[in-house]
């Protein structure tokens, strides 16, 4: 083989006096980075292989390693940068499409920042959470028009369509198992049951073992159709269709066939060791009308006992088209924004394509308001929610509820190394091989993900109650709770929010 | 329309209904509370575009189908046989689980899509992109069977399942005119009396002999076919047959740079 022109990114830093050459790290590493040396006596580490995530830094008893950034400089040249260099060698080499994982890591403004929150003073007091009651209950689903009620017989003429409580406003976004490991699978099941929240099993249908999480579960009907079948329908609580992913807008996702284990095969329902392929476009949509066809079919199926979800990339016509899939019958639309993230897209995509979710948010709302269909479907955004504040101010610009992935893998362990398309993950959870997968223990990560909802819940109270608000719903949408700071008339124009100080 | 509206007959564990006018969300309520009974045959007279027939019924059940379904003709399906004395439109056992449809004409777009068992039988043509990303697991393996031809993209993205066309209102010399077949198909296999041309292909699929397994599926499925529609079986089974498979399960590997 041809000796690589790529530099290691990333140089392993082993302190002598402390390794006492256990190995732990040879072990704990998924990208074989830590050898030992048998004729040395010593450990010593391939630094090219390395990609930061520092499982090995964690697990090291002796606190000996640390990582580094590859200090290696190259030529000034705010064009021809590290990683633009860099990309280009790699495609020189393998002729391929680069891969990557996680969400878009460039410097696109993150509006959030940008944003800020009002709170109560003097002239309406702030409300105590730790003494009054604060109402976080989000109902998900389509509202009527108008109720109709009979006044002889005092029964409702009004046919009513299945909402769904939620008792946080954070659900866990779609990530599929294949992407994912069947434990990470089964944690978020038990922290969205424990903590009466939803979380979403992506593409890859629902594993056996997981139907009882049935009444907290969302499953997506994607183009590949993975594992959908009536008892897969029946078993959720929400059926997603799943139109685009905010990290890979427009195209289709191929898991390969290393990842489809005989327990992926079952539950995708395809043999082992075949790619799974999920076209770009549903086959069967090609137009709103059709996707109105798949909405129906799918209520069909089900009965009309399950809110049918339609989720889109956020892209530059987000608004018409999300007017579109609520006139087609969704009772929820979800938006995943420019950084939302993804277990394996192409580098070009993810780094390129899409808009920002509060752009697109914003803009969705508005248009919903404008058409007066707001009340018929409610939006759930994603896409780089990072904190409860994200969570507060994507409520104020008009969210029902949103979606974390990333947040969530974090806080089961994930170090956002980006190397989920490798299947290799050290921590675990973006890996089906199963000496790693193990490494996430469903009672301990479930456990977090709850303590994250929980500290989540605390903290969004506490910031409505500084507002003088005690319910949820009070904040939905309430554009002059939020200011903006640093933005162009143009971005608070869209935004719907004031400048700071007016 | 109100359901109640509806006219429904019955006679011992036979039901008859007259769908004129009913609006679909009605027809599919109806038959949704009819097979809660012991109902073994359903027959639906003057059907006219109503759409999902089929869908959420979750047993065994005969459907006998008069008139024009609409779209999604048994979709999501799960145990029904449905018989079509007319034609189906669009999507046609969309993502269906189990149960079988005989179509007595015409059937038109993605018919078959994303079918992950039970079997289909359309007399004459199909329309565009039909049998795409039908799957196969272990014993669940669907079969869709098309006495016509079909159009672009049959097969494309096939990820398991059998997909026979057998020509039979083909003219003397007339051949099979779509294009684009099996393009990203990675798993399952067609069948296909008479002859197509190398450009008329994807290229992920490759034209093979057929073997004594290929031979055993055929003989079975032509058989059903020929016993549906009323033609002999050994006379279509004489035709020459070719066989198209997936050069590869990994059509895509090494697009990718890890």
């Amino acid at each position: 083989m041809l000796k690589t022109y790529l530099p290691a990114r990333f140089i392993v830093e082993r302190n002598a006096s402390r390794c006492i050459q256990c190995q732990v790290c040879v072990r704990q590493c998924g990208f074989d980075v830590h050898y030992y040396d048998e004729e040395d006596d010593e450990v010593r580490a391939r630094d090219e292989r390395c990609v930061a995530c520092h499982r090995c830094v964690v697990f090291c008893p002796t606190n000996a390693l640390t990582i580094r950034k590859n200090p290696l400089d190259y030529r000034e040249n705010f064009n021809w940068r590290g990683e633009a260099i860099e990309d280009i060698i790699k495609q020189s080499e393998t002729g391929g499409i680069l891969l990557t994982g996680m969400g878009n890591d460039k410097s696109y403004p993150i509006y959030w920042d940008k944003l800020v929150l009002n709170a109560s003073q003097v002239t309406n007091p702030s409300i105590d959470p730790l003494r009054e009651p604060m109402e976080l209950r989000t109902y998900l689903g389509r509202r009527p028009d108008k109720v109709e009620v009979d006044w002889e017989t005092g029964k409702l003429n009004t046919r009513l369509t299945p909402l769904v409580p939620l008792e946080v406003p954070v659900m866990f976004s779609a990530i599929s198992y294949g992407a994912i490991s069947l434990n990470v699978h089964e944690s978020l099941a038990r922290a969205a049951s424990e903590a009466g929240t939803l979380w979403n099993t992506g593409e890859g249908g629902l594993h056996k073992k997981l139907y009882k999480y049935g009444s907290n579960t969302i499953v997506q009907v994607a183009s590949g159709r993975f594992g959908v079948h009536p008892g897969y329908l029946d078993a959720a609580r929400v059926v997603e269709i799943k139109i685009g992913q905010g990290a890979k807008p427009g195209i289709g996702g191929h898991l390969p066939g290393e990842k489809v284990s005989a327990e992926v095969a079952a539950t995708r329902m395809i043999p082992m060791g075949t790619d799974a392929l999920s076209p770009a476009p549903h086959h069967d949509i090609y137009s709103i009308e059709d996707l109105s066809q798949l909405i129906y079919a799918l209520k069909e199926a089900t009965n009309y006992t399950k809110p049918v979800s339609v989720k889109i990339a956020a892209v530059h016509n987000a608004a018409a088209i999300a007017s579109g899939i609520v006139r087609a019958g969704a009772d929820i639309v979800a938006i995943d924004g420019i950084r939302g993230a993804t277990g394996a897209a192409p580098k070009i995509i993810r780094d390129n394509v899409g808009i920002p979710i509060e752009l697109a948010l914003a803009s969705v709302d508005q248009r919903l308001r404008e058409e007066g269909i707001r009340n018929q479907a409610s939006v759930v955004v994603a896409g780089g929610i990072r904190n409860s504040a994200d969570v507060v101010k994507a409520i104020a610009l008009g969210a029902d509820a949103v979606y974390i992935g990333t947040a969530a893998l974090i806080s089961i362990g994930c170090h956002v190394c980006q190397a989920c398309y490798t299947g290799r993950c050290s921590w675990g959870i973006a890996t089906t091989d199963s000496y790693l997968a193990k490494r996430i223990n469903p009672d301990i990560a479930s456990h977090r993900l709850v303590n994250l909802l929980r500290a989540w819940s605390h903290e969004i109270k506490e910031m409505l109650g500084g507002m003088g608000v005690n319910a949820l719903e009070s904040l939905r949408g309430n554009r002059l709770h939020l200011r903006g700071v640093g933005l162009t008339d143009t971005e608070l124009e869209i935004l719907g929010v004031r400048m700071a100080g007016s | 329309m109100n359901p109640t509206a509806t006219s429904i007959e019955r006679s011992g564990t036979t039901v008859k209904i007259d769908a004129s006018g009913v609006y679909y969300r009605d027809l599919n309520t109806v038959l949704r509370e009819v097979v809660t009974g012991d109902v073994e045959r359903i027959d639906l007279v003057n059907i006219c575009g109503q759409r999902y027939i089929g869908t959420d019924l979750g047993r065994e059940v005969e459907i006998n189908i008069h008139g024009t379904p609409g779209n999604d003709l048994g979709a999501f399906m799960d145990g029904p046989r449905i018989n079509v004395y007319g034609n189906a439109q669009d999507g046609c056992g969309n993502t269906m689980n189990e149960g079988e449809i005989v179509i007595h004409g015409h059937a038109g777009d993605i018919t078959g899509f994303s079918m992950r068992g039970g079997k289909i039988f359309i007399r004459d043509n199909v329309g565009y992109r039909v049998g795409i990303h039908m799957k196969q697991y272990l014993s669940k393996v669907p079969s869709l069977v098309i006495g016509g031809t079909a159009q672009d993209f049959l097969g494309e993205y096939m990820a398991g399942g059998i997909l026979v066309v057998l020509g039979l209102n083909l003219r003397a010399g007339e051949t099979h005119k779509a294009n684009f077949i099996g393009t990203g198909m990675h798993a399952g296999v067609m069948y296909i009396r008479g002859s197509v041309e190398r450009h008329q292909l994807g290229k992920e699929v490759g034209i093979v002999e057929l073997n004594a397994q290929d031979r055993e599926n055929l003989d079975l499925l032509v058989a059903e076919f020929a016993n549906h529609f009323g033609y002999d079986a050994k006379e279509i089974l004489a035709g020459d047959f070719i066989k198209l498979l997936p050069l590869s399960l990994r059509p895509y590997g090494r697009l990718y740079a890890y």
